[in-house]
């Protein structure tokens, strides 16, 4: 143990824990946006997949990661018209429909992938950008101010999404379309409208969490996101709909990662028993949502379609 | 009936788009999808294989149908049908010398008794802590799936495999063949748990609407508000629900071990290197036989069919099985949006009934030419 009560040991931890948290985070802050609109989003893992995709496929090609990104949250947006439109204009039962998005994208991202890729090749890995000055900080600067520039616009989201959330007037509409469709409905606020756009948002969000983690792997495979996008809309869960508690628990699950990789590369938890230790994460979880599940009430119509008059 | 509609209407539009990707891939789709039919539904061989692999789908389906009939979206198959089978698996490793007719019906209620464990931490968590179970079960999957690769690499590995290069390979050592499902059909894989996944299909049908905990389970899916009124305990429906429907996934983790042809519990130590991706599946297939355990054995069958005959259209056309599960996903996003065709209906009809002015919203009604074919069949 004492070998990971190092300087340069738990700085590279914290460093590697700030980036797992990334795609988990950006996935997450997405779909908070959207559940706080009404609108519960399963789907987010497959949306991943294919956006996984899209930006690797358009990263191998062109060499350019940003039109990856680019390509890849496109992607996501397209599929957030298709999420919109099962949800809200045709009411369909939004837990299940998110499973038919999930299977979907787990089949067709692999099956593009075999078709117009075939051999893995790994694209050119992200560079990390150091914040002048604040990278130089002792300590801080290596745990938070020398991450690529994915990770930044994560962390930086947290903030604009609250912003919006809580002080701009359209936040405020998301907030009653979610509370209170009808109420919303009868002062002249579209709930159609309103919640197109944040599952387009949301979705939009979900690839760009699908292409961060693409860049992060530099290459792509199979369920390349291992059930993530799950994980993210237990987090929105996790951080009671809100962007600073949503990040909270990103962070929560990339130091508990990031620690029992480092405890099994340290030989601190032994080879045989790493896959046990890395049930952690989503045991945390679990038990995260037992303790807070009765504090906060979730958004009044989420997972409910509206209906005018019913 | 529109209900009814949706599901020929949805599996043909799947399928159609299926047949674009086989396009895609310089393929025939005619050569591709006869090579999927016949693969799975030509000859006894195909047939048997295909009930086979319908067994596993069939138990998680009628296990999904108890769940959602009592409003518990029970998403965690994958998980307790890994419980199960670890269970059943360690049961027989450690009592080999049982005789056969007491091991075999030993190993399945230990499964069952295993997946009804795992789904009822998810049920209690939501009946007592007001968890969302569709979080719970999917978190509790991804515990399983590692608590899995763990005992299958080590403590319950089996060391006397050849050494690789790669290691060992994560699997038990071979079971006792007093555990063996036994063979129905003789020359082909067709095995008991055929019969075990049949009969749990039909004790759910009679338990949902012949039996008192049923009357209760589709009173509290239908509104816990009213059940809790009537003087049903809504906590305890909830918790029951996700015991059986635990079970009867745990059974499907049963038979994919002594009804394999390895005869042993194997993984690759991806998520669905042991399932298969069944415990999704099985929701699939009971959202197509509209959550009822006999329309699930229809259901079953052709998924299982489309699962079988998905390797054969791979060995003739080069696509591979991944467009099966494609297929899959698309069933179920167009199951599950043309539903609206009812539910607009019966909308209607509420609001109608609700003394309102009998129409849906201007914006649903301009909508939709289907909705408006809709209506005319109603």
């Amino acid at each position: 143990m004492s070998q990971f009560f190092t300087y340069a040991v738990i700085t590279a931890t914290i460093a590697s824990a700030v980036q797992y948290a990334a795609p988990f985070l950006l996935a997450a802050l997405g779909e908070t946006v959207g559940q706080r609109s009404g609108v519960l989003n399963l789907g987010v893992d497959g949306i991943m997949l294919l956006s996984a995709f899209s930006c690797y496929f358009v990263a191998l090609r062109t060499g350019s990661d940003l039109l990856g990104v680019v390509v890849g949250m496109l992607t996501g947006a397209v599929l957030g018209l298709l999420t919109a439109f099962m949800s809200v204009t045709l009411r369909a039962q939004q837990g299940i429909s998110g499973i038919g998005v999930y299977i979907l994208g787990l089949g067709l991202s692999d099956l593009l992938f075999v078709r117009f890729v075939g051999t893995p090749l790994p694209v050119s890995s992200l560079p990390n950008v150091s914040v002048p000055g604040l990278s130089r900080l002792p300590a801080l600067g290596p745990m938070f101010f020398q991450q690529n520039w994915l990770v930044y616009i994560a962390f930086l989201l947290v903030p604009a999404v609250a912003f919006f959330l809580y002080r701009t007037t359209y936040g405020t509409r998301v907030l009653a379309v979610g509370e209170n469709p009808a109420a919303a409905d009868s002062v002249g606020i579209s709930v159609t409208r309103t919640r197109y756009a944040t599952v387009v948002f949301g979705c939009t969000m979900a690839g760009l969490a699908g292409s961060t983690l693409l860049l992060l792997d530099g290459i792509f495979q199979e369920n390349l996101t291992q059930s993530a996008g799950f994980i993210a809309v237990a987090l929105v869960y996790f951080g009671a709909w809100r962007p600073f508690g949503v990040m909270t628990g990103s962070l929560l699950y990339g130091v508990v990662t990031a620690v029992v990789l480092q405890w099994k590369s340290l030989g601190i938890i032994p080879t045989s028993a790493a896959d046990l230790a890395a049930t952690a994460p989503a045991v945390i979880t679990v038990l995260a949502l037992v303790v807070l599940a009765g504090r906060f009430k979730q958004p009044s119509s989420l997972g409910k379609a509206y209906v005018r008059g019913a | 009936m529109v209900g009814w509609a949706v599901l020929p209407v949805s599996a043909l539009a799947a399928l159609a788009i299926g047949a674009v990707l086989i396009l895609a891939f310089g393929a025939n789709p005619i050569t591709g999808y006869r090579a999927l039919l016949n693969g799975a539904f030509g000859g006894s061989y195909a047939l048997a294989s295909t009930a086979q692999k319908a067994t596993p789908l069939l138990l998680v389906a009628a296990g999904t149908c108890v769940a959602v009939r009592a409003n518990v979206w029970n998403i965690g198959g994958e998980g307790q049908i890994v419980a199960g089978a670890l269970a059943s698996t360690a049961t027989a490793l450690a009592l080999p010398g049982l005789p056969g007719w007491l091991l075999v019906p030993l190993v399945l209620v230990v499964a069952a008794a295993g997946g009804a464990l795992w789904a009822g931490v998810a049920g209690v968590f939501k009946a007592y802590f007001n968890v969302n179970e569709i979080l719970s079960t999917i978190m509790l999957n991804l515990v399983a799936v590692q608590v899995m690769n763990y005992l299958l690499s080590g403590p319950m590995v089996n060391r006397s495999q050849s050494f690789s290069v790669t290691g060992l390979i994560p699997q038990t050592r071979l079971l006792s063949s007093r555990s063996w499902l036994p063979t129905l059909v003789p020359g082909t894989q067709l095995n008991l748990g055929v019969l075990v996944a049949l009969a749990v299909a039909a004790a759910v049908y009679v338990l949902l609407w012949h039996s008192g905990f049923g009357f209760r389970a589709r009173a509290v899916g239908l509104s816990p508000e009213a059940a809790a009124y009537a003087g049903m305990s809504v906590r305890r429906t909830t918790v029951n629900a996700m015991l059986l429907s635990g079970a009867a996934c745990g059974l499907a983790g049963a038979v994919l071990v002594f009804g394999s042809i390895s005869h042993r519990m194997v993984t690759d130590g991806s998520l669905t290197g042991f399932t298969g991706n069944d415990g999704f599946n099985g929701i699939v297939v009971a959202l197509f036989g509209g959550l009822n355990p006999a329309w699930s054995v229809v259901s079953a069958f052709l998924f299982g069919g489309l699962l079988v005959g998905g390797t054969a259209m791979q060995g003739a056309t080069g696509v591979p099985t991944d467009l099966v599960t494609t297929i899959e996903g698309l069933v179920v996003v167009f199951v599950v949006s043309m539903d609206f065709l009812r539910t607009g209906a019966r909308l209607r009809q509420e609001v109608t009934e609700r003394g309102g002015d009998g129409d849906l919203p201007a914006r649903a009604r301009s909508r939709s030419l289907v909705l408006r074919l809709a209506r005319a069949r109603v």
